[in-house]
């Protein structure tokens, strides 16, 4: 049988760039770069070794997002997964995480899974729900923030570090995991990888392939109202010395003068 | 008054500081109630210092599956609770557990989720949350506009004040919805005596100019003559010379404590995204272009190797 994967991923503004707000209050996504987030690059490494681990599996990336969001699917097949889904449509623009969510489990749903793996958080939003969303869902178990993941005999089992502990987890198939970036380093596609990937299916999917009003998501329909975005301040540099044998002296008047000693 | 339900997260039996924090916001929103969730025999005093930060109520559910399963049994809890009571928002602390707890929440009463706010106030229509975003370069202020409100708040958002309030205990039965993850084994995070990160109001940090792991022992020298936190960059922390547990920055742990001091870093934009909403900046870095310079209240160029251990001893002297 064969072990169905899906990881989802997203396409994020470029963080060394110059991130900002559109006027609706959307992230604006004309004025700096994408890629695919750095956090589900693991996902996607960690859902090729555990499809090179099993007799017989498949690996499709999912992800919700504007025409250039096909350039994360890109990379992530250059890596070596199968094929890609792509949910594309105009009224998903401005839908918050609990939308998103609506709309990434009506696809994989669609797609068909065992396992579904994604990363710990998004590089934009850093919430890290996504994960936790889908399994409330899809009303699956969820072992999530994992640093150490493994499938076997129909069961996902895997290591979270916590702050005041760390815990063994298990659970049985089909369920929603999340890796952290300590679960081991992304592989780079090889020539061979991206010259591969240009031939993958990549499946479009709009709402109505999905059964899913457009008021039920997009900006309309975000549960959350964003009320204003300001830039804030750069900070300003403040005082500057270079240690001519007295700079640790001079580092404690000043803490002291700020009454942290 | 309205009242606003706040998770109480705890350890070895006691109260967190970011609950009394989330206890002492929740204040200026409505009335709040503690939720102590699987603390078994330490749940009593958990209820009267969550009491003495001002809940008025303290519910109180207990069970293996609170340690047994993972997230699960506390949405259900939680979830349980704001119906019964009609609660007008639910705070929860923004850990990793709590953010996932949150959003669980969120969906089954079919409300909108904020997370990582590091500010709480009063709004026309329901609270309004501050958070910052993209690295700290903007602050965004939002509202739920659908449901109740389900709000994860950042540690280090607010002082801890006390207010004495009333604290009856009422037990709560909670019907367990299963179909969670099995925690098979749990090991504790050795203590090292020092704050936890996140919590901690002064966290010192180390990075590539470091050198070795070695060379982390005059950060923590620092640290512990300050009370502080220990951090580490993501350098540092690829390299092995500190653990994971402990690294700032944009894939770690966002601190935002009262003074951060980084030592040997040089600030890049995945580091700054985890320590740019510190107070008050600190940096000691052998080199003046280095990018954290232009965040910094107070910046030494030199070696962290001479101008830390003096600073240490200046510190001691006092």
């Amino acid at each position: 049988m064969t072990l169905k994967i899906a990881v989802c991923v997203k396409y994020v503004p470029d963080a060394t760039g110059d991130r900002g707000f559109a006027d609706d209050l959307t992230v604006d996504r004309d004025d700096v770069d994408g890629l695919l987030s750095e956090l589900d690059e693991y996902a996607v490494e960690q859902a090729l070794r555990i499809s090179e681990e099993a007799d017989d599996a498949e690996v499709t990336v999912v992800t919700v997002g504007p025409d250039d969001a096909k350039d994360a699917l890109r990379k992530a097949l250059s890596m070596g997964a199968d094929k890609a889904v792509h949910v594309n449509d105009e009224d998903i623009h401005g839908s918050d995480v609990i939308g998103t969510s609506a709309i990434l489990a009506k696809a994989l749903e669609k797609t068909g899974f065992d396992l579904i793996v994604c990363g710990m958080a998004s590089t934009d939003g850093t919430m890290g729900v996504l994960p936790a969303l889908l399994a409330e869902r899809l009303n699956l178990p969820q072992a999530t923030l994992l640093s150490e993941v493994s499938v076997e005999d129909g069961t996902v089992k895997g290591r979270r570090d916590g702050d005041a502990a760390s815990e063994q987890l298990e659970a049985p198939l089909p369920a929603v995991v999340s890796v952290t970036d300590q679960s081991g380093e992304a592989r780079y596609p090889s020539f061979k990888g991206i010259m591969a990937a240009k031939k993958k299916p990549v499946e479009e999917l709009d709402l109505d392939d999905l059964g899913i009003d457009a008021d039920e998501v997009g900006l309309a329909g975000s549960w959350t109202l964003v009320e204003s975005a300001d830039a804030r301040p750069a900070r300003t540099q403040g005082t500057i010395v270079t240690d001519e044998g007295e700079g640790g002296k001079q580092l404690a008047a000043f803490l002291s003068a700020q009454k942290f000693i | 008054m309205a009242e606003i339900l706040v998770l109480v997260d705890h350890a070895d039996g006691a109260v967190r500081k970011p609950a009394l924090e989330l206890l002492t916001l929740a204040r200026r929103i409505g009335e709040p109630s503690a939720v102590v969730l699987g603390a078994g025999e330490a749940a009593a005093s958990l209820a009267a210092k969550a009491a003495e930060y001002g809940a008025a109520t303290v519910y109180v559910a207990d069970g293996p599956e609170f340690d047994e399963q993972l997230v699960v049994p506390k949405v259900d809890a939680l979830t349980q609770i704001a119906k019964d009571k009609g609660v007008a928002a639910v705070l929860v602390t923004s850990s990793g557990e709590g953010k996932e707890v949150a959003a669980r929440v969120a969906l089954r009463l079919g409300s909108g989720l904020i997370t990582d706010a590091v500010e709480l106030e009063a709004g026309a229509n329901g609270p309004v949350a501050t958070q910052s975003v993209f690295a700290a370069s903007y602050q965004v202020k939002s509202a739920v506009s659908h449901g109740v409100p389900v709000i994860t708040v950042k540690p280090n958002s607010a002082a801890p004040e006390t207010a004495p309030a009333a604290g009856a205990v009422e037990n709560v039965s909670v019907a367990f919805t299963g179909n969670a993850a099995r925690v098979v084994s749990r090991t504790p995070r050795v203590s090292t005596g020092r704050p936890e990160l996140t919590e901690s109001a002064i966290v010192v940090s180390g990075g590539r100019g470091v050198g070795a792991a070695e060379g982390f022992a005059v950060v923590e020298k620092l640290a512990d003559s300050l009370g502080a936190a220990v951090g580490a960059s993501r350098a540092a922390v690829d390299a092995g010379w500190y653990p994971h547990s402990n690294q700032v920055g944009q894939t770690g742990k966002q601190v935002s404590p009262q003074l951060y001091v980084a030592a040997g870093i040089s600030g890049a934009i995945q580091h700054r995204a985890g320590m740019q909403t510190s107070k008050t900046i600190v940096a000691v870095n052998k080199d003046a272009e280095a990018p954290i310079f232009d965040l910094v209240d107070y910046g030494v160029v030199g070696d962290l190797f001479e101008v830390l251990p003096q600073l240490t001893d200046e510190i001691g002297a006092r």
